[in-house]
C-alpha cells in the first residue's frame, strides 16, 4: 500500500474531492435529492408555462405595437431564473442541513476528523458536493429557457448574466446552510436558522432603497435581491459578482472556524 | 521484564495529557506509551475519561494540554502524518447508513489517501480480516449490530494503520460476537499497536496484554497482564482431612498459615487455608507431594493473585494509597493494595487467570 505521495495541497484536494463524492453519493442514495430535481422542475415548469409564457403570449401584441426593446429573454427567462432562486433558496437550508448537523448527531464525524484531512478539506468538500448538486439543479432548469430558442430568438448575453446570478444565488445559499449546518447538531434547527439569514438577506432592502440614508444604502448592499436584479438584468458588475463570492468565502471560513472550536471544546 | 522497546517500536507517546470540558477537569495528566505488538487496555467506570482520552489520542479532540505522538509525529504540529497512521473506532461506529459495506470500506480507503487500486485492494483486505466477506453488498444501515461493529472495526484497519485505537468494541454485543470481536483484537495485537477502552473486566483480561486503570481522569494502577507471576506468596489449599494449622506452619516450604472459612454456600467441602509459600518455584509441587504423602486429602491448591477485579474495585472505589500508584512493580506484587483488601473474599471468583500485578513497561 503506497501512502500518498504529493504535496499538501493537493492531498487536501484530493480528500476533499474525496469528501464530495461520498456526499454526493449518500444524497443520491436516498430519496431526497430525486424528490428536490423533480419537485423544483414541476414547480418551475408550472410557473414557465402557465404564468409567464401564457402572460408574454397574450402581451405579444402590445409589445410589438409600442416597439418595446424588451423580449423574449427579458420578459419570461430572466422572472423564471428569479422565481427559480427563491424556491433554491427555500430549497437548499433542507438539502445542507445535513451536512455537518446530522454527522456531528450520529458520530460520524469522527471518522472524518481522525483522518488525514484538514478542517479546510472537510468543509471544501462538503461544500462542493451541495455545490454539484445545486449545478446539476440549475442546469435542468436552464433547459426550460433554453427550449425558447426552439421557437423564437433568446439573448444570449442576457441569459448567461441571469443564469450566472441563480447559480452565484445558489452556491451562496450553500454557503450559509452549511455554516448553520455546523452550529448545531439538531439538522431541522440548523435549516430554520440559514432559512431566517437567507431571508434576512433576501428583504434586507425591501422598502430601504426610497430612503437613502448611509443605514439604508449599507443594508442595500447587503441584500442579495439587488445584486440578483442586476445580474437578471444582464448588468455584469465586478461589485455583484464580488458580494457573492464574499458571502461564500465569509460562510465557509466561519464553517472552518466552527468545526476548530468544536475541537478544542467551545 | 523484556528490554526496553526500541525509538521504531513506540507507536503512542503520550504526556502529560490534559483534557477540561468547561469547568470539569476530565483528564487530568495521563502519561504512557504503546508499543508495537501490545493491546494496551484503559480500563475505568463509566465517566472515568477513557472516551474523552481516546479522542484525543485520535485527533477528533484537542487536548488541552499534553502532548500526543503517534509513530513519532506530533499529532498538534503534523496532525495529517499522525492521522494517516492511525484508525479510530468511536463508541458508536461511524457508518453512513446509505452506503454499502464495500462502498464504505473504499471510501475510508481513499480518505486516507490510498488511490486506485491500493484502495480497492485495502478494502477488500479489510474485508476479509473483520469476516465480512458475506456482507461486502448490503447496506450499512441493515446491519446487524455485530457486523455494525466489525464494519466499524474494519474502517479503523482498512489502511494498515500502526496505531488502532477502539473505544468499547464490544459495548452491546451477545457473547459469541463479544469472542469474535476479541479474537479480531488479539490478532489485531499482532501487527499494529492497539489501545482500547472497556469496562469489562473479563474483556480486558483476555485480550491486553497491559492495563491502565483510569480512575477519575487519572492512571491509578498500570498492570501488566502477560507478565510470569512471581514465584512463592499467597496460596490458596483446601483440606479434606486437615491437619492443625500449626503442623502446616512446620512445614520447610511455608511462611505463614491462616485459616480462612471455605466458602460453605457453594458447598465446598474440607477446611481451607491461605498458606504463604517461601519464593521458589518448586514450593507448590513439594506442598502437593507432602499433602498427599500425609493423606491430608489435596482438593485445591492454587496461587492466590490479586485479580484485576480487585485491583480495579480498589482504585475506581477507594482512594488508592499515594503509594500504589505506579508503584505495581515485580517484587511488590500483591502487596500493592490497601491493606486487608486481600482478606475481603478468600476466592476471588472465576478471574485469577494469569492477573497479578507485573512490572510496568517503560
Amino acid at each position: 500500500m503506497s501512502p500518498r505521495a504529493t504535496g499538501p495541497a493537493a492531498a487536501t484536494l484530493g480528500a476533499a474531492l474525496e469528501i464530495a463524492r461520498r456526499d454526493l453519493r449518500r444524497l443520491f442514495a436516498t430519496p431526497l435529492a430525486w424528490c428536490a430535481l423533480g419537485s423544483v422542475q414541476l414547480v418551475l415548469g408550472l410557473f414557465f408555462f402557465i404564468v409567464f409564457l401564457w402572460g408574454f403570449d397574450a402581451r405579444q401584441p402590445m409589445l410589438v405595437a409600442a416597439r418595446s426593446g424588451f423580449g423574449l429573454t427579458a420578459l419570461v427567462a430572466a422572472p423564471l431564473l428569479k422565481s427559480a432562486a427563491l424556491i433554491l433558496l427555500l430549497l437548499t437550508p433542507l438539502l445542507a442541513m445535513r451536512s455537518l448537523a446530522e454527522e456531528r448527531r450520529a458520530g460520524t464525524l469522527a471518522l472524518t476528523l481522525s483522518s488525514p484531512v484538514s478542517v479546510t478539506g472537510i468543509v471544501v468538500g462538503k461544500y462542493l458536493a451541495l455545490l454539484a448538486f445545486l449545478a446539476l439543479q440549475c442546469a435542468l432548469i436552464a433547459l426550460m429557457p433554453l427550449s425558447l430558442a426552439l421557437g423564437g430568438t433568446l439573448d444570449a448575453g442576457l441569459l448567461a448574466s441571469a443564469l450566472l446570478g441563480l447559480f452565484a444565488s445558489a452556491a451562496a445559499f450553500a454557503a450559509v446552510g452549511l455554516w448553520a449546518s455546523s452550529l448545531t447538531r439538531q439538522p431541522a434547527t440548523a435549516a430554520v436558522s440559514a432559512l431566517a439569514a437567507l431571508l434576512a438577506l433576501w428583504f434586507v432592502d425591501e422598502g430601504g432603497a426610497a430612503d437613502g440614508g448611509p443605514v439604508a444604502s449599507a443594508l442595500g448592499w447587503l441584500s442579495l435581491t439587488r445584486h440578483l436584479d442586476a445580474l437578471m438584468r444582464g448588468v455584469f458588475a465586478s461589485d455583484d459578482v464580488a458580494y457573492f463570492v464574499l458571502l461564500v468565502v465569509t460562510c465557509l471560513v466561519f464553517t472552518v472556524r466552527r468545526l476548530d472550536a468544536l475541537r478544542l471544546g467551545a | 521484564m523484556s528490554p526496553g522497546p526500541t525509538r521504531s517500536d513506540v507507536l503512542l507517546q503520550v504526556s502529560e495529557l490534559h483534557r477540561w470540558h468547561g469547568p470539569v477537569h476530565a483528564v487530568r495528566g495521563l502519561s504512557f506509551l504503546a508499543c508495537r505488538g501490545e493491546v494496551l487496555g484503559l480500563l475505568g467506570a463509566n465517566g472515568a475519561g477513557k472516551t474523552t482520552t481516546l479522542s484525543m489520542l485520535a485527533g477528533v479532540l484537542a487536548p488541552s494540554s499534553g502532548a500526543v505522538c503517534v509513530a513519532s509525529h506530533d499529532l498538534r504540529t503534523q496532525p495529517l502524518r499522525a492521522k494517516a497512521r492511525l484508525g479510530y473506532l468511536p463508541e458508536t461506529p461511524p457508518l453512513f447508513p446509505e452506503l454499502t459495506v464495500d462502498e464504505y470500506l473504499l471510501h475510508c480507503a481513499r480518505l486516507r489517501g490510498l488511490r486506485a487500486d491500493g484502495a480497492r485492494r485495502a478494502a477488500a483486505e479489510a474485508r476479509a480480516r473483520c469476516g465480512l466477506d458475506d456482507a461486502g453488498a448490503r447496506l450499512l444501515g441493515n446491519l446487524s449490530k455485530g457486523y455494525r461493529q466489525r464494519a466499524g472495526i474494519a474502517q479503523a484497519i482498512v489502511h494498515d494503520p500502526d496505531l488502532v485505537i477502539l473505544d468499547e468494541p464490544t459495548s452491546g454485543l451477545d457473547p459469541a460476537q463479544i469472542l469474535e470481536i476479541r479474537g479480531l483484537v488479539r490478532a489485531l495485537g499482532e501487527r499494529h499497536a492497539v489501545v482500547l477502552s472497556t469496562h469489562i473486566l473479563p474483556d480486558a483480561q483476555e485480550v491486553c496484554d497491559r492495563v491502565l486503570i483510569v480512575h477519575e481522569g487519572r492512571i491509578a494502577r498500570d498492570v501488566a497482564l502477560n507478565a510470569p507471576p512471581p514465584p512463592g506468596g499467597p496460596h490458596r489449599v483446601r483440606l479434606a482431612h486437615a491437619p492443625a494449622p500449626a503442623a502446616l506452619a512446620e512445614l520447610p516450604m511455608v511462611e505463614a498459615v491462616q485459616a480462612v472459612e471455605p466458602h460453605t454456600a457453594r458447598g465446598e467441602p474440607g477446611s481451607g487455608f491461605r498458606l504463604t509459600l517461601r519464593a521458589d518455584p518448586a514450593a507448590p509441587a513439594a506442598l502437593a507431594e507432602r499433602c498427599v504423602r500425609e493423606g491430608w486429602g489435596l482438593l485445591e491448591l492454587r496461587p492466590e493473585r490479586r485479580s484485576l477485579e480487585e485491583l480495579f474495585i480498589s482504585a475506581a472505589c477507594g482512594p488508592p494509597p499515594p503509594a500504589a500508584v505506579d508503584t505495581a512493580g515485580g517484587s511488590a506484587a500483591g502487596d500493592a493494595g490497601p491493606p486487608g483488601a486481600d482478606d475481603a473474599d478468600p476466592a476471588p471468583a472465576g478471574v485469577t487467570g494469569g492477573a497479578g500485578d507485573g512490572g510496568r513497561t517503560p
